[in-house]
Order: C-alpha cells, then structure tokens, then sequence
C-alpha cells in the first residue's frame, strides 16, 4: 500500500467520526424507534406480569432464552474472528478487526440483558450476588458472561488506543479533546507504548479465546445439566461453541458488508476478505454439520424413552416443518452456496450468511422449546407461541446492535488506522521486536 | 372423623411398630444413617398413592387449590390420564415428589429452593428470582411458576412462609409441601383428606406408618405388600412418592 493509498485510507476509516448525513439520522431515528418499542414491551410486561407473554407453566422458558443464547453467540464471530486472525498474524484483518470487535460488544450486550428480561422479579437480581449458590448454572453464567464482557470490551478498547489519540491531536482544543485524550491513555506513539500495546493486545487474543468459549458452555450447561431428554447431552457444550461461531463469522459478514458499502470501504474491504471468511464460515458449518449429526445418530439409535418423543417431534411432528428448514435452508444451502466453484460475489456470502444466521435462530429455538414441551410426564406435550410482548423485545434487541454500531462508528475509526499503518510498515519499530499485533513470541 | 386423626396420635399408637419394621432390616425404606431415629430428625415424610383406587376426580387437586388459595391453573397435585396397554386407561395423581436428590434445588442460583429436615422440599418466595431454572430441572413438572397475581387470598398467618406460602407472590416459584403448615399442627395435607376413594397415604419413614385417614399400616409392608414402585426412579432423584399399580397399570405407559 502506497503513501496515497494509506492517506485514503485513513480518510474512509475516520470519515465517519462526527459525520452526520441524512442517511445517519434516518437510521438513528428507525433503529431508535425500534429499541423504543422494545423497551415499551418491556415496561409493559414489568408493570403486568410475566403473563403477558405465550409462557406458560410448561413451556416457561422461550423467545428469551433463545434471544439470550443467539445474541450472545453472534457476539463471537467478531471475538474470535479477530482473536483468531491476530494470533495467526492474518495481514489482511487490518480494516476487519474493529467491526468484528464492536460487533461482539454490541451482540454481547444485547444477550446479555435477555436473562434479566427473563426473571420474573428483576427487582431482586441483587441477590445473585447477595445470596450465589455456586451449584446453580445460572451462577456460572453470570461469572462467564459478566468476565467475557469486561474482556470483550478491553479487546475493543486497546486496539483503539492509538486511533483514540489521533483524533485528539486533530481536535481543537476543548471538552471533546479533552475527552479524547483521556481515553488515548497519552499515547503518543513511543516504542515503549507500542511494545507494551502489542503484548496487551497478544495477551487478550490469547485469552478471550478460553473466555468465549467458557461462556457458551455455560450456557449450553443450563439445559444439559437437567434430565430433560434431547437437553441432557455430553456434546452440549462443543455444539453451542461451534453453533455460537458459526452464526458470529454469518453475522461478521453482514456486518462488514453493510458498513463498506454505507461507508465506502470498497477499496479496503474487497472480495478476497470475504473468501476469507466465508473459507472460516464453511469450516465451521461442516464442523456444526458433523456435531449434529453425531448427536441424533445416536440418540435416534438408542431412542431411550425421554428422548424419543423429542426427536419423533423434531423429525417428523409438529417441530418437522422447523426442523428441516433449519437443516436445509439455514445450513446445508448457505454452505453449499458458499463453496460452489466460481467467482464468490459478496451478494453471495451475504446470502449464505443471512441464511445461516435466521437458521441458528431456528435451532435455538428447536433447543429450547420442544425441550421445554416434551412430556416429561408422559402424554402431557405443552404448547407455545409468542404473544407481541416478546416478539417487540425481539425485534427492538436485534436494532440495537446497528444502533449501537452507528453511534460507535460516529465517534471512532470504523477501521483500525493504527493497525493497518503497523501491518503496512508504516509504524516505526523499536529494535525489531514482534512483527505485528500478537505474532511473534518474542515479547 | 379420618380428617381429625391427629398425626402424635398415630405415631404415638404405632411408634412402636416402626422400630420392629427398622429392627427386622427393612433396609430400602430405612432411614439412611444408622441411628437417625434417635439423633435425626424426628419425621421424614413419604406418601404413596394407590392407582387402584383412584378414580381421577380430582377432588385432591380442588382441595389442594383451596387450602393454598390457588388458581385452577395450578395443579400442585396434578391429576393424570394415562393409558395402559391394553387400550384402558388409569389415573395417576402427581404431587410434588420431594425427591432425596432433588434437581431442583442444586440449580438454583439463589438457594431460593431447599430442603428442610423433614425431607420436604419448599420455596421461600421472598428470595424466588424467578429465573425458572428448577422448574426446567424438575422432571415430574411438578414446579408452577406465578405468571400473574395469585387470588386475593385471606391468610391465617399474618405472613406468608415457606410452609404456608400464602397468597402465593407474583414472578415466584411455588409447589406441592406435603402441607407441612398442617402436619405440623397434627393434620393431614389436604389432599389426602378430601380424596373420598382413600387412595392416598401419608407416611413417616422413620417411624414407618404410613396413613390415609381411616387406616393405619406399616408403611413398608404397605410399599413391600403391593410392590410399590417410584416415577422414573432410574434418574436417581429418589423421589419420595410410592404408586401402588393394579393389574395392567404400567406408570411408562
């Protein structure tokens, strides 16, 4: 990359910052409106009652706890995606990382939330720390989530440093300045700043890694830790892992294509980083795909009597219609899609990632519901639909992760400056320490 | 008057009869540590329903309702069609199971749920979250959480307890107690009062009696005799309910 190319560069990567054109103000104003919405559903169940949404006192777990699994696994992808990509020095994650990075803080705050959602007396969620029973899987989660939080958010955080103090140094004097040089730490570039940046940012991919994947087997604990048939799975916790991946990198996919087409990041962003993350997008599918499979052979083998009625549900019963639209639509398609020969376009992997995405939801949802419903008594199957109160707090959850994208963005580099500069020669090394972010076990 | 059979009463008769029971080996209904009977908790309840018998009107359930000042919703003891294989059908009347290994109560995160040193597994609804955690853990069902405000309820107690959790609190877990704010005065849970077939006993592991309101028996020759059987015992909950099943009765139909 040339002086001129790393000059625009820089450009597109802060244009956003404090740019507010009309298309900016719309989607604040829609995606707000949203949120809005979901957070009236909200009040209105609080005021009212759990009542008010399709649980009921067989199925008592539903859109929540799918919501909270789904969103908190979208917020992967950008984790590990990233963590992935620094740890093997992946030259190309330049303009990548900071939208993969922000998108898992802001998917892991919106799953985050879906479990208080859920309780039906938030007012006392202090007593999960006044009173924990370390037994409880709910406890195990609260650890998981609220570490992984604090560590996806210095993940975020660090890497931003020294964009953080570029744009102070391009700010008049003032409280905005003033603000900006508070969070750039008085960076100003020396070697010893960046040695010490390199080795933190080394020591979050390395650890974040562990950390996620520590979250969703919690997660997937919460249910395989029951006797309920087709929860009480060994393979539980590997399977939410992959499935957690799997619809991160979709989501990383949507996410960077929307940005560089809204943001103009054509010339950075180009088809090769999309191969790239679709190669990551079809491996894990596969991967997803084998988990699966393993799974219901062999349960469908032995057909014990819990978990029959489950899988006779899930195959061929009221679940099937789901079931197979999962299978087919949301994972086999999109993967095949994917792989096909020929020139992949990024209509292409925007496609298959869409698909994949909605699937994941599906298989959630095909977790938790027919689990819930399953007569555990026999001859006894529950019932469940959503009422709009749940649907309003779905929808407006999801339009926040843009809503919190687009205010991030309109503050900070959408692309990393700093890193691209670093990956491209262009920050001065100090004795020939690590190559880039991560590489290198030198220091 | 069944109702009135007063609970000292009985084991005081029949205490006696326990210790044979305990002394001659009874070792599956014993109580687990040796010389509990003396150093341990006095109780440890039991109930066994006769399928028999049951003729699923749901009279227990009402009675229950009542007593607890329940919505008919709520079905602490639940009433169950079940068809047998040779196309008949029984019913199977499921209370709370107040298992030895209760799932339920290792999940919660706010051991909100416990067990208390009669063996009755109870909810202080003044901790409840309301996560529903125990109620996925429980394999029986047996757990109802309060979606909405329960009926405005007179109460005896000038506040709600665990033992007598009523009225029951909104966004909170509630379930079946052997009516422990009865036994504890010398009563018989409600249940079992109101069932006009007799098909449900209450008994007391440690003195092994066993009663249901107009008989009273050694509860482990009533367990022995009719070869009773527990609910999915396999899980390893060790539920503290016994089913008596008659002919062609199989409770995995």
């Amino acid at each position: 990359m040339d002086r001129r190319t790393l000059a625009l560069y820089r450009e597109r990567a802060t244009w956003s910052i404090g740019h507010g054109d009309k298309k900016f103000w719309v989607s604040l104003f829609v995606l707000s409106s949203l949120v809005a919405a979901g957070v009236y559903a909200y009040v209105y169940q609080v005021q009212r009652g759990l009542w008010v949404t399709g649980l009921n006192q067989k199925v008592s777990w539903g859109f929540y706890i799918i919501n909270c699994v789904f969103f908190i696994g979208i917020s992967y992808g950008g984790a590990m995606t990233s963590a992935i990509l620094r740890l093997t020095n992946a030259k190309w994650r330049a303009p990548l990382t900071r939208i993969a990075e922000a998108t898992a803080v802001a998917a892991l705050f919106v799953g985050a939330v879906y479990p208080i959602i859920d309780l039906g007396r938030p007012d006392r969620i202090i007593y999960l720390l006044q009173f924990p029973q370390v037994g409880s899987p709910v406890v195990w989660d609260l650890v998981a989530i609220s570490t992984y939080m604090v560590a996806s958010l210095v993940f975020l955080y660090l890497p931003l440093i020294p964009d953080l103090a570029t744009t102070r140094d391009s700010l008049r004097p003032g409280l905005l300045r003033r603000i900006y040089g508070m969070l750039a730490l008085g960076w100003r570039g020396l070697p010893s700043q960046e040695r010490a940046l390199r080795r933190g940012i080394g020591i979050m991919a390395v650890l974040i890694i562990p950390l996620a994947i520590s979250v969703h087997s919690v997660l997937a604990w919460l249910f395989a830790v029951t006797v309920r048939g087709g929860w009480h799975s060994t393979i539980f916790a590997p399977l939410f892992v992959l499935a957690a991946m799997l619809s991160g990198v979709a989501a990383v996919i949507i996410v960077v294509a929307v940005f560089r087409k809204v943001y103009g990041l054509q010339q950075f962003i180009t088809t090769k980083h999309f191969r790239y993350l679709s190669y990551l997008l079809i491996a894990l599918g596969m991967g997803y795909l084998y988990f699966m499979v393993s799974e219901y052979l062999t349960e469908a083998y032995v057909l014990e009597e819990s978990t029959a009625p489950v899988l006779e549900a899930i195959f061929t019963g009221s679940y099937a219609p789901a079931f197979w639209s999962f299978t087919i639509l949301g994972l086999v398609f999109p993967l095949a899609l994917a792989a096909l020969p020929g020139r992949l376009t990024i209509a292409r992997a925007c496609t298959a990632s869409a698909l994949v995405i909605a699937g994941m939801w599906l298989k959630r949802f095909l977790i938790v519901v027919p689990g819930m419903a399953e007569p555990i008594m026999p001859w006894d199957w529950g019932r469940y639909a959503p009422t709009w109160v749940e649907i309003t707090i779905t929808i407006g959850s999801a339009a926040a992760i843009p809503l919190i994208l687009i205010v991030f963005f309109r503050f900070f580099p959408v692309m990393s400056v700093h890193e691209m500069e670093e990956v491209e020669g262009a920050v001065e090394r100090s004795g020939g320490l690590a190559p880039a972010y991560g590489g290198g076990g030198d220091d | 008057m069944a109702g009135q059979l007063s609970r000292r009463q009985l084991l005081g008769t029949l205490g006696g009869l326990g210790t044979t029971a305990l002394a001659a080996g009874f070792v599956p209904l014993a109580f687990h540590e040796a010389g509990a009977a003396e150093t341990g908790p006095k109780r440890q309840w039991a109930m066994v329903i006769d399928l028999r018998k049951c003729d699923g009107c749901k009279d227990c359930t009402e009675a229950c309702q009542e007593v607890h000042h329940l919505p008919k919703s709520f079905e602490w003891i639940k009433v169950f069609e079940v068809e047998d294989k040779q196309g008949g059908s029984f019913f199977m009347p499921r209370p709370c199971f107040q298992c030895e290994n209760a799932p339920c109560l290792r999940v919660c995160p706010v051991a909100a749920t416990y067990k208390d040193d009669e063996g009755i597994v109870l909810v202080d609804q003044e901790r409840c979250i309301g996560c529903r955690m125990c109620m996925a853990a429980c394999p029986y069902g047996a757990r109802y959480f309060n979606y909405s405000d329960p009926p405005i309820a007179p109460n005896p107690f000038q506040h709600a307890t665990p033992e007598f959790p009523v009225p029951q609190q909104k966004g909170t877990v509630g379930k079946c107690m052997f009516c422990v704010h009865r036994t504890d005065n010398g009563e018989l849970p409600a249940c079992l009062e109101a069932c006009g077939m007799q098909a449900i006993w209450i008994g007391d592991m440690v003195q092994d009696v066993a009663t249901n309101g107009t008989e009273t028996v050694r509860l482990s020759r009533l367990i022995k005799d009719n070869d009773a059987t527990r609910y999915k015992e396999e899980l390893g909950t060790g539920p503290r309910v016994y089913y008596i099943a008659g002919h062609g009765q199989h409770l995995e139909a």
